[in-house]
């Protein structure tokens, strides 16, 4: 088990004359790993959230970050101890980027030129160019500007990472390259981030362990996300984590053990050609370039979702599901071709997966 | 005769220049009386009104008595602070003061609560303390909004403390109220050209001021400082490493 780095024990949050945000709430969060909250709006996550930084103050119960009551030290020193990502950047308008992220040094006193130079490298950390660190706020993407604020966040080198939506506001594509920024950055640094999304798909992703809140700040489900999936522990989050649970929960069952088969395959230039059956068109480095059609006249299809290695039973079925020949394609890590994978044999994996969790162990 | 020739006549005059009632002369203590009634002001108004704009406490209050000083006759008002306070410099220029705090209240105000909360809140949660979030943070982003409501304070004062030579003071609206008893009205034009090229003169100064000391970073939608496109096409970034993506 890994060691409590936040814990909350009987946290209440009750706003005047209304139903309390948080209930009650104790819970242990680990050390050096991602903890997500997710929730509908309302669900006291967001609160929770603050209270660990004493944005908002508890009306009852305690909070404490590695053994010390966070209500023992002044707010302002305390939030200088832990990062902070919000939704909307937040960045400062007047400042560049570069002194944005050299804020919290700052105000703990570091010199300016090494505040500066700390600043640039984590620029480079969060996959930003270093030209950028001169420019402001406003003259960046919403991506960059919140790659900007988890490198502000990042700046004291604080153990504990506290992010509110930091990633809602952006595109899809951009979320799910931040995403994985984002744990590629953990497995260097491992941190203890508390994450809090409405996104159940996110929470997945991202969360060593989800908290699923109900509405009045209630903890329905406090486990791995795996779990959380297969095992809701009620009707709420059942229907909260959402009707393509089992296929997401795919996602964490390993497909090393699944069967790839030789592909038929042909050159661009033969692709144009009749074909009797589905052929895969490879370039000159045998990187797949999307189906030959064996309709009339041939012809290139552009393929499905690839399979790599690692991947899990989700992409392969989703590389079966999405490809034009009902082939799903693997590819080695160089994006090579490694073979072809059919659907009906990866749903017999998952349907023997499923059956050795059945056998009593 | 032209009264506009007389006026400019009078106005390039070098005699009306020089001497202890002079155009050099007047045209000082303007500025001297403007001086003193803005720093008294500011000085009441400039706190009130960033303590009010950071802690949105007290806020209807202050509009509702800004709003009423700002509906005061002001020659009645200094009448009546010299009834009250008898002669000399003080008792108008606190007169002038009453009715030049609620511009300065009102942009200072203003100024502070258009900084954007989400920036605001960044900053708390950065571990700001409340003073370093107001001077670090609202002040200089404000700045564009606040230096409005000085501006027009400025505007204003330069353009009433000529009423003090009613009482009789000294100032540029001596030759208003002179040429006025004297059915002189070349000086009563020239007097209010040069009150009103003051104005403008000042004002154009706190401009310069204001573009000076205002961040790049803000003036993305505004006319004033550096163009932040140029900046964008200068500093255009390599693509590839910006994007990192996942397959």
């Amino acid at each position: 088990m890994a060691e409590a780095m936040i814990e909350f024990l009987s946290v209440t949050k009750q706003y005047q004359g209304g139903q309390p945000a948080v209930d009650n709430l104790s819970m242990s969060i680990d050390q050096g790993a991602i903890t997500v909250f997710v929730g509908p709006s309302g669900c006291g996550k967001t609160t929770s959230l603050r209270m660990i930084n004493r944005m908002v103050e508890p009306t009852s119960g305690t909070i404490t970050v590695a053994g010390r009551d966070v209500s023992a030290e002044p707010a302002a020193r305390l939030r200088r101890s832990m990062g902070y990502v919000m939704q909307s950047a937040g960045l400062m308008p007047h400042r560049t980027v570069l002194d944005n992220v050299a804020t919290v040094p700052r105000l703990n006193g570091v010199p300016k030129k090494e505040a500066r130079r700390r600043a640039a490298e984590l620029l480079d950390v969060v996959g930003l160019a270093s030209g950028l660190g001169r420019r402001y706020p406003s003259q960046l993407s919403g991506g960059q500007q919140q790659r900007v604020g988890v490198a502000r966040a990042l700046a004291a080198d604080p153990p504990v990472l506290l992010m509110d939506e930091p990633f809602s506001a952006v595109d899809p594509v951009v979320r799910d390259e931040l995403q994985q920024e984002l744990l590629r950055l953990q497995r260097e640094l491992a941190k203890t981030i508390v994450f809090v999304t409405h996104d159940i798909d996110e929470a997945t992703v991202l969360g060593d362990k989800v908290a699923v809140f109900a509405v009045g700040g209630r903890l329905a489900q406090y486990a791995a996300p795996e779990e959380i999936l297969r095992a809701p522990a009620n009707d709420f989050v059942a229907s909260f984590v959402g009707r393509d649970r089992g296929f997401r929960r795919l996602s964490f069952n390993s497909a090393d053990s699944i069967r790839l088969h030789p592909a038929k395959t042909v050159d661009a230039a033969a692709a144009a050609g009749g074909n009797s059956e589905w052929a895969l068109v490879l370039d000159d480095d045998s990187r797949p370039l999307g189906w030959a059609s064996p309709r009339d006249g041939g012809g290139l299809v552009p393929g499905g979702s690839l399979f790599r290695p690692g991947d899990s039973l989700r992409r392969a079925l989703d590389a079966a599901l999405s490809s034009p020949s009902g082939l799903g394609v693997a590819v080695d890590g160089d994006g090579r071709l490694a073979g072809v994978l059919k659907a009906e044999e990866i749903l017999a994996l998952i349907e023997e997966s499923r059956r050795l969790r059945e056998e009593p162990a | 005769m032209n009264p506009f020739a007389d006026t400019f006549a009078w106005l390039a005059s070098p005699a009306n220049w020089g001497g202890s009632g002079g155009i050099a002369v007047r045209l000082l203590e303007h500025l001297q009386y403007s001086a003193l009634v803005l720093a008294i002001a500011a000085a009441i108004a400039m706190p009130l009104g960033l303590y009010i704009g950071h802690t949105g406490r007290g806020r209807v209050a202050a509009v509702a008595v800004a709003g009423a000083l700002r509906a005061l006759p002001t020659l009645g008002l200094l009448v009546l602070f010299a009834l009250l306070a008898g002669s000399g410099l003080m008792p108008p220029v606190w007169a002038l003061v009453i009715l030049t705090v609620p511009p300065l209240l009102a942009g200072s105000y203003a100024g502070i609560s258009s900084v954007d909360p989400a920036v605001v809140d960044g900053a708390r949660a950065m571990g700001m303390t409340e003073l370093q979030i107001l001077f670090r943070v609202e002040l200089p982003n404000g700045l564009p909004v606040l230096a409005g409501g000085v501006r027009t304070a400025v505007l204003q004062v330069i353009a009433t403390v000529s009423v003090v030579a009613y009482l009789p003071l000294g100032g540029l609206g001596r030759y208003l109220f002179d040429g006025l008893v004297l059915q002189d009205f070349p000086r009563m034009l020239g007097g209010s050209l040069l009150i009103a090229a003051l104005a403008i003169a000042v004002d154009l100064i706190l401009a310069a001021g204001q573009r000076m000391i205002l961040s790049p970073g803000l003036s993305t939608d505004s006319r004033g400082g550096r163009r932040p496109a140029e900046d964008l096409a200068a500093a255009a970034p390599a693509g590839p490493d910006l994007q990192g993506g996942t397959p």
